[in-house]
């Protein structure tokens, strides 16, 4: 997958494959070699999402967990090992094993970061996310490495940074006892100590953490992995960029064009996991706000629920978890659905036993709950497309221009602006024309917003119409307490992961360092 | 010849008398082309001139040394400063498509200003300097020198007088000059331990363990301190400075009052010192486990009396432009301050101790002494004949006997040193090319 051409001589492919059979021999690595080999398309697209939700957990296991910990690095490892990605630094394949093999999972491992490359290097703050959430991946998998691994890694990618001799450390004893407050004698005595040059160590010889001489910073083994980190965050980012330049030979393939732009729309804000206004809607009040503050897909299952009194599983998922993220408690859910879908052909005892589950599930009241946060915008564009008799996804994405222009008619969406959004549709900017939508139904030139997630139309609306402040206050409050901790949620909803009881002065501290800049 | 009000209706006829025969051209030339192991690192790199009237010109580039040297000699420049090798020629730049200039390398520059210890001296203040206050340059150059040199490993350091109130260093190796403006802004902040503007008492807070580093600068600060501060500065003589010290130690009521009772018998400053010190080391063994702030107090006091002040902001920027060696002026004519008209000169650290700023020559100074009859020189007959060689290497002989003559001279001569050791360096570089371009 070169962006240049696609056709190799034979023999060059002989020695690309051997590079990279070399290069999947090694459980991590620095992704300083880019894939060099056809792929269909198919293995493109599947490839990407995969890595893109991969990163996405990387981010809420990050704001859930404190970094480092077992759950933290035992959710990952899950996670890695359910998309087939590399998740034990031992598994080779001299082991059979089920399922695709190390080399394989090496391989989409190499591939994958490569293409989110191209779709993430665009702009600053896409950058940026995606930047962050590979280091935070980087470190779980070099932290698992053993010593061994680590120093075979470090030297197979020139980070070769010389280590003191023994006579050495025993003349320095002092100056490294005194350098840093986090070296005791029994560093000093059974690690070693690297010597890097102390431009790697900036954030060190800034502060004066270290003990410096003749120009190398001397680092205890423990410490060596945030050197590693800076170098593998500098050495992305500088790739970002140069990516970016080739990015108009990419875009003019037209076969890559609409994955990229859709995984560049991804998702990279709140998730509106957690409620602050609960109760503050109550149900009679949805009718109206389902025409006035809905996005047109949550207006359009609305709709569906009222007149079919039955929504299938898709369309409970993606309506019901905005449903949360606006507010509805878990109670009021369970009378929306449940009033609903007895008027269908669903009795109360049927509903009880087997919709209002679900419902709870949705809440945390049930099992683990991993995925249920509201769909953002990425994850009803791009997942579980709708079929036949399903009313969920994305009505500018999944339904059929006509049909979406009658039903835009129908809300009596001025004719101008439906040619507008129609436009935007066939540009396949999908959240743009959803944009154009909230424009014209409000009344307003600029939505003033850039539309990523249901749940924040839903708020932008409700800024709008009026209740400004107190909606501002909400979702300020809803962002702080996002990025606080779910342990201080509403008291109607608990996520599991808030069971993780750690302190909060971890939490935060390490919260910082999550939305450090790149 | 010192630094009396100057005569600013001199400077039209000194400066072209300074850049024909007394700048050294040759030697500056040497310098900032690194021995032509760059290409295109003189050509790119940025002079700006202060010219008569107070006119500012930047982006200033010159292709050899003797475009250097007309263009200068017609300007006629009051002040020159040095700025970064750019990606393109600066004189240029609005050629360039916007966003591809930029500057690429500069030495590594700090600037220690006097101005920036008012609050710890008493003997001078704003733009004066005397022989007095003279000795935290002293101070700033021995810590700075040694912890550039033993911690951060660099060896090609010039120091200059900057012609006024301070010092700059240039640390010319190549890795210093190739530093990201991060890591320029940490080399600073890593040197940097008097933090706090007007309103902070207390700019020097230690804490345990102390860094090797602290440990040096404060073995140097000891050197110095009892005769700089205790008694050229007499910060433990009249009441006002012994209480500006005394806000620096640790609130401890009873200690206070004690020691303005011991200071009403004990007037030698030593010995007040002397119990301040011993308080400190009372604390120290007194102090388990609780605050540990303020264990320290003697040393913050010296280190704030002493401790080099350097302007993160200067060193920080890689296109930062800071006043050339062998620049004469330091501001402009149109403010009324007085000001010498001393050369910027490099300063030889052998003769650390015994440099005396005020006797750094002026620009009349060593254009008077041009004046003056040679003595033992060649006479008239076999100067006109060596002129009748090639123009351009009598000129540049007279220029060199010119310099000679006067009290630049050694200043040159050190320079011309500084210089040598550099080109061994360029050797090996030049060599390293040339084989690197054989073997492909």
């Amino acid at each position: 997958m070169n962006s240049g051409t696609m056709d190799f001589s034979s023999g060059r492919k002989k020695s690309l494959t051997n590079t990279q059979t070399e290069l999947y021999r090694h459980h991590l690595q620095f992704y300083d070699q880019p894939p060099l080999e056809n792929i269909s398309l198919g293995e493109f697209e599947a490839f990407a999402v995969d890595r893109l939700k991969l990163l996405k957990t990387v981010e809420n296991v990050g704001v859930s967990y404190l970094k480092g910990s077992d759950q933290y690095s035992n959710k990952l490892v899950s996670e890695l090992k359910s998309l087939n990605f590399p998740y034990r630094p031992d598994a080779d394949d001299r082991k059979p094993q089920t399922g695709p093999s190390e080399h394989d999972k090496r391989r989409k491992d190499h591939i994958s970061h490569f293409i989110l490359r191209l779709a993430y290097c665009q702009t600053e703050d896409l950058r940026r996310w995606f930047i962050q959430q590979e280091v935070d991946l980087f470190r779980h998998r070099f932290d698992e490495l053993s010593p061994q691994q680590k120093l075979e890694l470090l030297n197979r990618n020139n980070l070769q940074y010389a280590t003191t001799s023994v006579k050495e450390k025993i003349l320095l004893k002092d100056e490294l006892l005194n350098s840093s407050y986090n070296v005791s004698g029994i560093t000093v005595e059974e690690q070693d100590f690297y010597k890097v040059p102390f431009q790697d160590a900036l954030d060190l010889v800034r502060a004066r953490k270290v003990y410096l001489k003749a120009g190398y910073v001397y680092i205890p083994q423990k410490d060596i992995v945030t050197i590693v980190l800076n170098d593998f965050r500098t050495r992305l980012s500088k790739s970002l960029a140069l990516t970016a330049r080739s990015l108009p030979a990419v875009h003019s393939d037209e076969r890559l064009q609409p994955l990229l732009n859709h995984l560049s729309h991804a998702y990279v804000g709140q998730d509106y996991s957690i409620q602050k206004n609960v109760g503050k809607i109550s149900l009679d009040q949805i009718d109206s706000l389902s025409g006035k503050s809905f996005p047109l897909c949550m207006r359009q299952l609305h709709q569906s629920l009222r007149e079919n009194h039955h929504l299938r599983h898709g369309g409970r998922m993606q309506y019901g978890l905005f449903l949360k993220g606006i507010g509805l408690s878990l109670e009021q859910a369970l009378q929306f659905w449940r009033s609903e879908f007895i008027r269908g052909k669903v009795d109360a005892d049927k509903f009880d036993k087997a919709y209002a589950y679900s419902v709870r599930h949705m809440f945390g009241k049930e099992g683990k709950r991993t995925d249920y946060t509201p769909y953002s915008c990425m994850k009803v564009i791009l997942s579980n497309p709708p079929s036949q008799g399903d009313h969920h996804g994305c009505p500018f994405r999944h339904s059929d221009p006509e049909l979406l222009k009658q039903k835009l008619q129908f809300y009596k969406v001025p004719a101008s602006g439906i040619s507008q959004i129609l436009e935007l549709v066939k540009g396949m900017h999908f959240q743009l024309a959803c944009q154009k939508y909230f424009e014209l139904t409000h009344n307003i030139d600029d939505a003033n917003f850039s539309l990523n997630h249901p749940n924040q139309y839903f708020i932008e609306s409700q800024k709008v119409l009026g209740g400004g402040k107190e909606i501002k206050r909400e979702v300020d409050t809803a962002q702080r307490l996002q990025e606080n901790s779910a342990t201080k949620g509403s008291a109607a909803t608990r996520e599991p992961a808030a069971d993780a009881s750690k302190a909060e002065d971890e939490m935060t501290e390490d919260l910082d360092s999550y939305f450090q800049d790149a | 010849m010192s630094s009396q009000n100057y005569d600013s209706a001199c400077l039209p006829d000194l400066l072209p008398l300074y850049y024909r025969r007394l700048f050294p051209f040759s030697q500056y030339f040497r310098w900032l082309n690194y021995g032509g192991v760059q290409k295109n690192y003189f050509q790119n790199r940025e002079f700006s001139f202060t010219l008569k009237d107070d006119i500012y010109v930047r982006y200033q580039s010159f292709s050899t040394q003797t475009e250097l040297e007309k263009e200068m000699q017609k300007m006629n420049p009051y002040k020159i400063d040095i700025g970064a090798i750019y990606s393109h020629r600066p004189s240029q730049h609005n050629t360039v498509k916007s966003g591809t200039f930029q500057a690429l390398e500069k030495e590594l520059v700090f600037d220690i200003d006097m101005t920036d210890y008012d609050d710890v001296r008493s003997c001078c203040s704003a733009a004066d300097i005397c022989c007095k206050c003279w000795t935290l340059m002293t101070i700033a150059i021995r810590i700075l020198d040694r912890a550039l040199r033993d911690d951060f490993g660099f060896q090609q350091l010039l120091w200059v007088y900057s012609g006024r109130r301070g010092v700059h260093c240039w640390v010319c190796d190549e890795g210093a000059r190739k530093l990201s403006s991060a890591a320029r802004s940490a080399v600073a902040e890593y040197l940097s331990l008097v933090k706090g503007g007007d309103d902070t008492l207390k700019k020097v807070v230690l804490t345990d363990p102390i860094h090797p580093f602290i440990r040096e600068s404060l073995l140097l600060v000891e050197r110095y301190f009892s005769r700089y501060a205790l008694l050229e500065q007499d910060i433990l003589g009249r009441k006002e400075s012994v209480e500006k010290v005394l806000s620096l130690v640790p609130e401890d009521i009873l200690y206070l009052k004690e020691l303005q009772q011991v200071f009403q018998n004990e007037k030698k400053p030593e010995t007040r010192w002397k119990l301040v010190k011993d308080h400190a080391i009372r604390k120290q063994v007194c102090i388990s486990g609780t605050s540990k702030k303020g264990q320290h107090f003697e040393k913050e006091i010296m280190l704030q009396y002493c401790y080099p002040r350097l302007d993160v902001n200067v060193s920080k920027g890689v296109n930062h432009l800071l006043k050339s060696p062998f620049s004469t002026l330091s501001l402009s004519l149109l403010s009324f301050e007085p000001w010498t008209g001393r050369i910027s000169v490099p300063m030889d650290l052998k003769e650390l101790e015994t440099f005396d700023p005020f006797a750094v020559p002026t620009i009349s100074q060593i254009c008077e002494e041009l004046d003056r009859p040679r003595s033992g020189e060649e006479d008239g007959k076999s100067e006109d004949a060596k002129e009748k060689e090639n123009e351009k290497e009598a000129a540049e002989r007279r220029r060199i006997r010119d310099y000679k003559r006067t009290s630049l001279a050694k200043y040159v001569k050190y320079f011309d040193r500084f210089l040598d050791g550099m080109a061994c360096s360029w050797k090996g570089e030049l060599l390293k090319k040339s084989d690197l371009q054989k073997d492909f």
